[in-house]
């Protein structure tokens, strides 16, 4: 498939919550296979697009198509098989406690498919070893994983059934620094393994400038600024400004003079 | 949107040198094909070609079940080799087989000797935990005892709001119909032999001795045991314990001792309030049902029924209130891990708590009796 297809469309979205107005007219595309990361300050309305986007909450007017169909007008079946494309790691995990993760791994494949067990097993397995979590993890609990397994594992899970889009909350929220690059590792080679489209929330400024094709700083409700991390330090726009001062923006960037990405 | 339609995944054998795969070799075109790929049959020979020209899609799924089936094949000494294999598929392919190398993961099922023993253990465990925290608040208790100031009277108020007065109508309501069905039941009894009157007597001690002490610790032990299990537990996943511990408080002064304050003095005015509602409930059956005019009725109640009687009942709320209490806090505390574990505990602590207030009943009748009372 092409490129540069759009994935995801968001037109003239906006949200409220009581008198609170969350997004007032927001506009985005999101195109295949890029990596995508939406930042903003608190109370942006960054998670509240998330959700709209995985099909969780319904924006009050506007249109969000993901892959070319209007998640507003779908009916269940066809909800159903969209999410199925969909994969989403939740900020907290978002894993199942009372199921081990292999099972909590294997769970998308026994509700939607017809494989046998040893084979689910087996699947679940790679995909563990994939996420480069231990074997040893694979009967635990998730009440007995520390933080940074606990993200591991819901990834795991939201790949199980190979989706095309890739959703992720917080990637690197409450991990150190050594399993944060980690996962800017990880990301980049599940985009260059499956071809997958990323769609990521983050504060993380290592991830979004090692890691990122395009970002979207949302604020006041609209998109301030879309671009490559690069773009975005050029922006005037204040709003993008604050992102790129002080202390932290500024050791990113430095840092950035190390390339390796690979793109 | 139509889910897209699916040619399902299928392998066959033009010759005897090749293996021609098409369809979906993904996880939901495969369907039930995983089964039988381990056992097909393939004509013995030295050498395969597998043909992926008509793959139309190859997930991870699929690639599992192809990888496993090339490990039996090469395993029975066979050479394998593709063609026309997507660059795509055979990137995902040399993946899988890079991670197949890592150590299986075991899943092992532990024989049923084994878990009998295991949850044998685990219950002994629980006992002596449950023991030991009886133990460390009465320490607690005596502690504050000393010391008075440090008892906190708005969370003990506000236990006997929530565990007590918010209790009184379904306990009141209850107890009613409780008494209502023991006249109710007797009533035909009597009747035969014209022992109407004897119906004070029947409900009279039943329900002071027996039926009020007991339903009301059940109730209780339902509302409010499984409501501190839940808040408890809830802090324990929160780490609010953690923090109580942090700051200095200990976590039994706040939240185990004042919901013992409470029910000592709640669960025994229930039970008195049973007992009147309970015995009301038998005098209005006994006039329907036995024509006991409710003077006959109490002047009997008066003469027949002891203030022992009445001291029994009562004297046993005290003690029902401190298992429910006890047994509600411990499980709160024996909370890990996430928002199911809260659940199972408060579950665990209805049971376990009326099973020990209805063992107690028991015991107390047996003791009673080998006292003459």
């Amino acid at each position: 498939m092409l490129r540069d297809t759009a994935v995801i469309e968001v037109y003239n979205v906006s949200t409220r919550f009581g008198n609170h107005v969350v997004h007032a007219g927001l506009d985005l595309e999101i195109r295949r296979a890029e990596i995508f990361a939406i930042v903003g300050g608190i109370g942006s309305g960054k998670s509240t697009l998330l959700r709209e986007m995985i099909l969780l909450q319904r924006p009050d007017s506007g249109t969000i198509k993901v892959f070319g169909e209007d998640i507003q007008s779908l009916g269940e079946d066809a909800a159903l098989a969209l999410r199925q494309r969909l994969g989403v790691m939740f900020q907290h995990g978002g894993l199942f406690s009372s199921l081990n993760v292999l099972e909590n791994i294997g769970l998308p494949l026994r509700e939607h498919t017809d494989l046998g067990d040893a084979l689910i097993d087996d699947i679940a397995a790679f995909k563990l070893a994939l996420i480069g979590l231990a074997p040893e993890t694979a009967m635990q609990y998730p009440a007995e994983l520390s933080g940074g397994m606990l993200k591991r594992a819901s990834l795991a899970r939201a790949l199980a059934l190979d989706p095309e889009l890739l959703f992720l909350d917080e990637p690197t929220s409450g991990l150190d620094p050594a399993s944060a690059s980690d996962v800017d590792k990880l990301v980049l080679k599940l985009r260059d393994l499956y071809d997958l489209t990323i769609v990521m929330i983050t504060h993380d400024l290592d991830l979004l400038w090692q890691v990122t094709d395009r970002v979207a700083v949302l604020g006041e409700g609209k998109v301030q600024g879309v671009g490559s991390m690069e773009e975005l330090s050029h922006v005037d726009n204040p709003a993008v400004r604050q992102f790129f001062e002080g202390p932290r923006g500024k050791v990113g960037q430095r840092e950035h003079k190390q390339p390796w990405k690979t793109k | 949107m139509n889910p897209p339609q699916l040619t399902p995944a299928a392998i066959s054998q033009p010759t005897l040198h090749e293996l021609a795969l098409s369809g979906c070799w993904t996880a939901r075109g495969i369907g039930t094909l995983g089964q039988h790929l381990d056992v097909l049959p393939v004509a013995n020979n030295t050498e395969i070609i597998i043909d992926g020209m008509r793959i139309e899609a190859l997930d991870t799924a699929g690639m599992c079940i192809l990888h496993r089936l090339m490990q039996r094949l090469r395993g029975q000494g066979i050479a394998l080799s593709l063609r026309g294999w997507r660059p795509e598929f055979t990137k995902l392919l040399e993946l899988v087989s890079q991670y197949s190398d890592t150590p299986k993961i075991k899943i092992s099922r532990r024989p049923a000797l084994e878990q009998l023993g295991r949850s044998v253990a685990a219950i002994l465990e629980e006992i002596f935990a449950l023991l030991s925290f009886v133990g460390e608040s009465a320490v607690a208790v005596t502690g504050i005892l000393r010391q008075p100031t440090r008892l906190r009277w708005r969370p003990i108020l506000h236990n006997i709001y929530s565990a007590g007065f918010s209790a009184l109508p379904i306990i009141g309501l209850l107890s009613f119909l409780v008494g209502v069905v023991i006249a109710y039941q007797v009533a035909s009894q009597l009747r035969r032999y014209g022992a109407n009157i004897f119906v004070v007597d029947l409900v009279g001690l039943s329900v002071l001795r027996e039926f009020a002490p007991l339903i009301t610790a059940i109730i209780v032990a339902g509302r409010s045991g499984s409501a501190y299990a839940a808040q408890i537990g809830t802090m324990v996943v929160t780490e609010e314990i953690d923090a109580m511990r942090t700051i200095g408080i200990p976590p039994l002064d706040l939240l185990v001792i004042p919901k013992v304050f409470a029910l000592l003095i709640a669960l025994p005015l229930l039970t008195v309030y049973a007992d009147v509602l309970g015995v009301f409930g038998g005098m209005i059956t006994a006039r329907a049902q036995l024509g006991v005019s409710y003077e006959d009725f109490l002047d009997r109640f008066v003469n027949n029924v002891d203030l022992s009687d009445y001291l029994i009942g009562f004297g046993k709320a005290p003690v029902f209130a401190a298992i429910i209490t006890m047994v509600g806090c411990f499980q709160g505390f024996r909370t890990k891990g996430g928002g199911d574990s809260v659940g199972r505990q408060a579950t665990h602590s209805v049971v376990q708590a009326i099973f020990l207030v209805i063992v107690t009943d028991a015991l107390f009748s047996v003791i009673f009796s080998l006292m003459g009372l």
